[in-house]
């Protein structure tokens, strides 16, 4: 089995509507921060982003005894090309997963994209920031050390927020807290995964184009034909 | 870095769309076939219970195989480069398309127009 998301039923239909309503609310933030901010080098690599997050995601490895986990990649997204951004890139491999591969349920799609694109890009993004302000200092070196152990906080925060939609409109027959501790326990296990990945991915960007990774803006010099490009965007 | 030759633009991306043809490729059929995470938890606690079949269930390339491909590999394969083909173009298009849509560039600094 492939990459899985929350298909049709697990949640009921308020809360998956409620989650649509916010889902379709934050790519609306999205797009606009993306239209007002985006380098515009960074176009065919919100596209590679979300190719190479899709093909990751049919990675699964094992992490537990008959368990697997695989990337959510919205933390390598957000670092690559920016948080908004990146989220876009999550929700276009979510959407598509959705519609050609009938990967997560179509009604449960709003569920998926605030689980995975929106909260890892940007909660993620808010830890990757704070690390980064502890590892790197003035240097890129710490990057994607930095990008990988916010990584790792993602799966995590998936779970939790898959356990309070499932709190709110899940079967009423099932103990929350059995849900939140299993959701949590599986979900650390695969952060594990997620955050080595993540980490070896950002590195090779660096290594190859250090002046396209976002979350290296100001760590790593600018090439000078990018110079009156980033003077018209400040 | 001073002076490290840089890959250009369109090779980075190649670079990083082959790498992502590779995993499909070649990793994808060898991937775990255990249940994930959600997945695993989902039918040890009984959530599930209320699980209704996909609406696209039926469609071609549905849980990444690729529909009268008897060999399972080479259907996930091709399911793979499908979606790998899909979201580049959908989202390198989708970006492109909202930085259109705010409009033309503001004009070259050089040759400013004199006033006729």
């Amino acid at each position: 089995m492939l990459a899985m998301h929350i298909p049709d039923g697990f949640i009921d239909a308020p809360v998956s509507l409620v989650a649509g309503l916010l889902a379709v609310a934050g790519i609306a933030v999205c797009l606009r921060m993306t239209a007002r901010s985006l380098d515009e080098r960074q176009v065919p690599v919100v596209g590679l982003v979300a190719a190479f997050v899709f093909a990751a995601q049919m990675l699964n490895f094992p992490v537990a005894n008959g368990t697997s986990g695989h990337l959510l990649g919205a933390v390598l997204a957000a670092v690559l090309v920016g948080p908004a951004a990146g989220a876009l890139a999550v929700t276009v491999v979510l959407t598509v997963q959705a519609l050609l591969f009938a990967d997560g349920g179509l009604s449960a799609l709003g569920l998926n994209v605030v689980n995975m694109a929106l909260l890892g890009a940007f909660g993620g993004y808010v830890v990757f920031v704070g690390l980064r302000a502890v590892l790197a200092g003035a240097r890129s070196g710490g990057v994607a050390l930095a990008a990988g152990l916010a990584a790792a906080t993602a799966p995590v925060l998936a779970a939790l927020a898959f356990t309070a939609e499932f709190a709110l409109g899940g079967n009423d027959a099932v103990s929350v807290r059995s849900v939140a501790a299993a959701m949590v326990g599986v979900h650390a296990l695969i952060g594990v995964g997620e955050g080595i990945i993540t980490m070896l991915a950002v590195g090779s960007v660096l290594a190859m184009r250090p002046d396209l990774v976002h979350g290296a803006r100001g760590l790593v010099p600018r090439p000078a034909p990018a110079a009156p490009l980033a003077a018209r965007v400040s | 870095m001073a002076g490290q030759r840089r890959l250009s633009l369109v090779a980075f991306v190649a670079v990083g769309l082959l790498a992502a043809v590779a995993l499909v490729v070649f990793v994808a059929p060898r991937a775990s076939a255990d249940p994930d995470g959600l997945e695993k938890v989902a039918a040890d606690q009984g959530i599930d219970a209320g699980v209704r079949p996909h609406s696209l269930g039926a469609s071609p390339f549905a849980d990444y195989g690729t529909e009268g491909v008897g060999h399972d590999a080479l259907g996930t394969a091709l399911a793979g480069l499908v979606g790998v083909a899909a979201t580049f173009v959908v989202g390198s298009g989708l970006v492109l398309l909202v930085r259109r849509r705010r409009g033309p560039p503001p004009p070259a600094p050089v040759a400013p127009t004199p006033p006729a």
